[in-house]
């Protein structure tokens, strides 16, 4: 296993927002508190396929865009986005395993805070 | 409306066809923070998918704020590529209740204008009961 650059994202509400828009996830608990506490979230919480969008980020500068074969996760934490200009930030380290068939499977561990927020997130790419 | 097991193995009309044009993916490459290169980026199909989800829920009168994303796999064929033009069908694949939620389990096939698998998106929502 070889350990990749570790990447680091900021997330903002504006981004949620911006996501929101260019993915078609309109889901208010992705822009109101209000909406997000009324179903037992702490708050706003970011797309999980926000996160996972990331995580893509990582894997394309890692491997080279255009390489995914497989992507996959579980979203087993919610990243919570606060109503300010810092935002939280998202840690997205991983390792690569030995190329077999000219694929290799690459280990993530996605982070917020010191705590994982997704659940066996990997990814197969084409070497 | 409950959810329940009856929904397990129902499938749903394609959604619109939906184009891939380099303006939607420099939209959406910009919405995450990256620079476009020509490329789409992995998690793209979930446009198409997230198209199919509305489609379910609204078919079966589910509401979107009370649902949570608990897992998501893409499996491409072949990357996706500008000018493609996809539609994705959803099926649901399983369904199981824990503590007053309901883990409804689906998978979208998302085909091009040719009718041939480019990529199977796995998703499981997690809904969470309102008033009975």
């Amino acid at each position: 296993m070889n350990e990749l650059a570790p990447q680091s994202f900021t997330v903002t509400r504006a981004d949620l927002v911006q996501y929101a828009g260019a993915s078609g996830d309109f889901n208010p608990i992705h822009w109101s508190d209000r909406v997000a506490t009324s179903v037992g979230l702490p708050g706003v919480i970011a797309h999980g396929m926000f996160t996972m969008a990331l995580v893509g980020r990582a894997v394309d500068a890692w491997a080279g865009a255009g390489n995914v074969v497989e992507i996959g996760c579980k979203f087993t934490k919610p990243v919570v986005v606060p109503d300010d200009d810092e935002g939280t930030q998202i840690l997205v380290e991983g390792t690569i395993g030995e190329p077999v068939d000219g694929r290799a499977t690459i280990r993530l561990q996605v982070t917020c805070g010191g705590e994982k927020v997704l659940g066996a997130p990997t990814a197969v790419v084409r070497v | 409306m409950p959810v329940d097991d009856s929904l397990v193995g129902r499938d749903y009309p394609p959604t619109r066809p939906r184009p891939v044009s380099e303006e939607k993916v420099r939209e959406f490459v910009a919405a995450t923070g990256g620079e476009y290169a020509g490329v789409v980026p992995p998690t793209f199909p979930i446009v198409l998918a997230f198209d199919a989800m509305n489609d379910f829920l609204a078919a079966e009168r589910l509401d979107l704020f009370r649902i949570v994303h608990g897992e998501q796999r893409f499996a491409y064929e072949r990357p996706v590529e500008i000018g493609d033009v996809l539609t994705a069908t959803l099926t649901v694949a399983s369904v199981r209740s824990i503590g007053g939620s309901d883990i409804i389990g689906t998978r979208s096939e998302i085909h091009d204008a040719d009718g041939a698998l480019v990529c199977t998106a796995k998703a499981t929502l997690v809904h969470t009961g309102g008033a009975a």
